[in-house]
């Protein structure tokens, strides 16, 4: 084992020789279906993540090949629709949501001084609940009339005209709520009493606390869209009308519940992401995070304000001038804590000493991209503007900075940032370069012309295109493809690391000062601070 | 390691530059179409206002951030500073952006409120969104009793790329709505089946169609000519092919086709007396089974499962009892997209296209009379 650099704490340096390596003793599969090791978890949601997101990847790939030329070529509108929907669901609940919660479970116990998460077992079933959500999500494809081609937003009554599928689906969700709201009560747990002492709530790490106030909004938003699909399903088999009509009800009420879920779900997505992002910038500055406490300030009120402003997504419905003008204007307020945390990171590098290996490559690539998808969110949010270019391309490629370029690029800021403290490897510098400049110059290639798309008055979710669309499509088809192979790069870089990466430093990255680089050995041993670390 | 990542990047370059001279033929089109009223050209402008101080606001911050990059460089040897805070820097960070937001909120209340006026109309023109075509009713002002189901005119060998594809390729319906220039023209909007959505771009006109719900919007367009959107909500299968095309004409010529367009409707509206013949009532089922049932039933009659659409070739359904077709195609079937086709089909029409069901791909069965169809409707 390498050495600790602080004396004060070597303590549980020697943790893993009395306790074996693995949970219960169990091995090969049975570890990984019996642990209760945050660890362990961590790695399963991350595995889960990456299939998924090759997976949704797959889909996102067909309909770029579709939309290669205008005409039907490859595959029928019906099928269209279908994989717009699971792209859809799987890349937000399959990939994204998963691969926070890994990153949460592998570093919120080390960055804190906790041995492991408060409820262990919990921990294991909130993981085993995935994969049997996305076996019905992908099982819907092989159902008669296949999986539902709605939209992930799911609107009701359209719903209503699907087959079976859609009912496997509602089941999914069902259960991907479930299994991020347990794992929400775990994360709170954790962080409010298994704190080290001296931790204090200022003193615990900005990932730490965007993943605090990310787990209360998932505790509050999941439930809301589990009863927005329940009502669907009682609409569907059980004569209520609460979506219908004809029985009293309205199909707008379903978009303004969706919605209340659905704005802070952006806001789930996309705070753990800043979380990573003020972790990896302060460590390539080599100098502390500027602004921690506006930080945590900035993140409370995007998390509040988050709740009241859900019907800028659907200013097309037709509410009262006095709803547009009040979600417009708390809309646009959003933009004040959102900034002050892009000037915060901005200042942290200020005057620092910067290095731009591939974590700060994918950080800075965050920073620049994801304030762009914030900018196009302020046009959106505009009445008059939003009703031009409501349901058009710019709508998708505004989503997609802040969902790719965002979260995504930032979960790979976290990977290559902690591969070396989970693996003890240092992953190929080089290879991650590639991956990164690849992976920046064809995500602008798919998604930066699709604002061109919409302003020009391209549909979002059409199978087949007017001819005036076509050269754009075409560069944003062959984006895709460009994107999807640089991937590969990283699923190389990745198992290359795995199986015969260099060994990494005990600090690999000089600037990082989280507890979990300075008093636990790399790579982390299977249970770490099995006596809470001494803190000055 | 590199040459060959950099020659597939030339590659893809290559072929970049080699689409951008092929698209040449059609104008690459990337900003707002040319406006038509005067909303849409404060869009525009709105849009350019806000876009303007995005950029400046832009460039500002990330000038900081790449100067960064360049001059606090560890390899230039570059010391990291350790301060931590500024209380000054960032209340100046948080207040200034705010006044920016009132800069912008202001001038856009005046277009929301401006956008939201459906008053004092000259016109008012019902729209209803069908699974996949729009209904149109002229309500009232001058053409008041027009009305019209309005439906993609592109041929299906163009979308299966077997006709090369005309200049206004899913752009074109058979019905136009007409509007005469400089009138307020007031939309109410409904959908019969699920959401759809109205939009013309030229006239920064956009609004959900929300089945049984009336909503309203407004434009007056201020350019002769022909503007072509299309429906903007994912709405089933055939979402991407129901287009909507207004046509903006003078007065007179407004008036001339408002003249025209009843003279047609009287024509063709069916004389409830005539005696219609088995085979005069297939050819004109044809027709109206091509424009209504055609993209869930399948050409063949032969259905499409994924639509929950049965077959109607050899079914037992269609060819039993009169009444179990004509009732179904009168009042629908809930939560499927079989709609009811009684307020959209003329009891001729509905006869018609149950006579073709019931005599065509293998089916035979008895007639279906206008007469019987009428005894039904409730």
């Amino acid at each position: 084992m390498s050495s600790v650099p602080h004396a004060h704490d070597h303590a549980h340096a020697h943790d893993d020789h009395g306790h074996g390596h693995h949970a219960g003793g169990y091995g090969g599969i049975m570890r990984w279906i019996t642990t209760t090791n945050h660890k362990d978890i961590g790695t399963l949601y991350l595995w889960f993540a990456g299939v998924m997101f090759f997976v949704g990847g797959m889909m996102a790939l067909l309909i770029r090949l579709e939309l290669f030329h205008p005409g039907l070529q490859y595959i029928n509108p019906d099928f269209y629709n279908q994989l717009v929907t699971s792209h859809g669901l799987i890349m937000i609940f399959g990939a994204i949501m998963p691969a926070f919660v890994g990153f949460a479970n592998w570093q919120i116990p080390m960055m804190i001084g906790a041995p492991d998460m408060a409820f262990a077992r919990l921990n294991n079933w909130s993981f085993w609940l995935l994969p049997f959500a996305a076996t019905l999500l992908i099982g819907a494809y092989f159902v008669p009339g296949g999986a539902p081609g709605t939209g992930w937003t799911l609107y009701p009554p359209l719903t209503v005209q699907m087959g079976i599928g859609m009912d496997l689906t509602i089941f999914a969700v069902h259960i991907l709520g479930m299994s991020s709201i347990l794992g929400s009560i775990n994360i709170i747990t954790t962080i409010l009493n298994l704190r080290a002492p001296g931790m204090t709530l200022m003193r615990i790490p900005l990932f730490c606390w965007t993943w605090l106030i990310t787990a209360y909004l998932l505790v509050a938003a999941m439930p809301v869209l589990a009863g927005a699909v329940t009502m669907s399903l009682t609409d569907r088999h059980f004569g209520t009308t609460f979506f219908n009509a004809a029985g009293g009800g309205d199909p707008v009420l379903y978009q303004h519940i969706f919605w209340f879920f659905g704005h802070p779900e952006v806001y789930i997505i996309a705070l753990p992401a800043f979380g990573v992002i003020s972790q990896v910038i302060p460590a390539f500055s080599r100098k502390p995070l500027f602004g921690y406490a506006s930080m945590v300030y900035a993140t409370s009120a995007i998390a509040i304000l988050s709740f009241i402003v859900w019907a800028h997504h659907m200013y097309t419905v037709g509410m009262p001038v006095t709803g547009q003008l009040f979600f417009m204007y708390a809309t646009i307020l959003i933009a004040v804590p959102t900034g002050v945390k892009v000037f915060n990171w901005v200042a942290t590098m200020w005057k620092g000493s910067l290095t731009f290996e591939t974590p700060m490559l994918f950080a800075i690539g965050f920073l620049i991209l994801f304030t762009l998808g914030g900018f196009t969110g302020l046009v959106l949010a505009l009445v008059p503007v939003d009703i031009q270019l409501h349901d058009t391309y710019y709508v998708v490629a505004h989503f997609h900075y802040v969902m790719v370029a965002g979260a995504m690029f930032s979960a790979f800021a976290g990977i290559y940032f902690w591969l070396p403290k989970w693996t003890g490897k240092m992953y190929n510098e080089v290879l991650g370069q590639w991956h990164f400049w690849l992976t920046l110059v064809f995500f602008n290639m798919i998604f930066f012309v699709q604002h061109f798309l919409g302003m020009a008055g391209m549909p979002r979710r059409i199978p087949d295109y007017a001819l005036m669309f076509e050269t754009w499509n075409q560069i944003s088809s062959l984006g895709a493809f460009g994107f999807g192979l640089a991937q590969l790069i990283f699923v190389y870089n990745l198992f290359k690391t795995l199986r015969s990466g260099e060994p990494a430093a005990q600090m690999p990255w000089e600037g990082a000062d989280s507890i979990d680089w300075t008093h636990l050995p790399t790579p982390a041993p299977y249970h770490t601070f099995e006596t809470p670390p001494v803190l000055k | 390691m590199g040459s060959k990542p950099i020659r597939s990047i030339s590659a893809v370059l290559a072929a970049f530059l080699g689409l951008a001279a092929s698209g040449a033929a059609h104008a690459l089109e990337w900003y707002f179409q040319a406006p038509a009223s005067k909303m849409a050209q404060d869009i525009d402008t709105l849009h350019q206002y806000v876009m303007w101080l995005i950029i400046v606001i832009f460039v500002g911050v990330f000038g900081f951030m790449f100067y960064a990059c360049y001059a606090h460089r560890k390899s230039k040897g570059h010391p990291a500073a350790q301060f931590h805070e500024n209380t000054t820097v960032e209340i100046l960070w948080t207040v200034i952006p705010a006044i920016i937001l009132v800069a912008i909120a202001w001038p856009v209340t005046k277009t929301v409120i401006a956008q939201k006026d459906t008053s004092a109309a000259d016109l008012t023109l019902k729209v209803t969104g069908y699974q996949w075509k729009w209904g149109y009713d002229y309500i009232n002002g001058e053409g008041e009793g027009i009305s019209f189901v309005s439906m993609l005119s592109t041929p299906r060998e163009q979308i299966e790329n077997r006709a090369e594809k005309g200049e206004h390729y899913l752009l074109e319906v058979d019905n136009e709505v007409v509007v005469p220039i400089g009138k307020k023209v007031r939309v109410v909007l409904t959908a019969a089946d699920v959401v759809h959505a109205w939009w013309i771009p030229a006239f920064g006109a956009k609004q959900d169609a929300i089945p049984g719900f009336l909503r309203d919007i407004w434009f007056k367009a201020d350019k002769l000519g022909v503007y072509r959107g299309q429906c903007v909500e994912l709405c089933g299968k055939e979402h991407g092919f129901m287009p909507i095309v207004v046509k903006v004409v003078s007065a007179e010529d407004y008036t001339k086709w408002v003249g025209e367009k009843k003279k047609a409707m009287a024509a063709s509206a069916d004389d409830p007396n005539k005696t219609w013949t088995v085979a005069e009532l297939v050819t004109r089922g044809e027709k109206v089974y091509a424009a209504n049932c055609v993209a869930c039933h399948a050409a063949a009659g032969q259905g499409t499962p994924a639509m929950k659409a049965p077959a109607l070739a050899g079914s037992k359904f269609v060819t039993g009892t009169e009444q179990g077709p004509i009732d179904t195609v009168l009042n629908g079937r809930p939560n499927t997209a079989m709609q009811p086709f009684g307020k959209q089909l003329s009891d001729t029409e509905i006869a018609a296209v149950i006579t073709y069901a019931r005599n065509s791909w293998g089916n035979k069965a008895s007639d279906v009379t206008p007469a019987e169809v009428k005894a039904r409707r409730k």
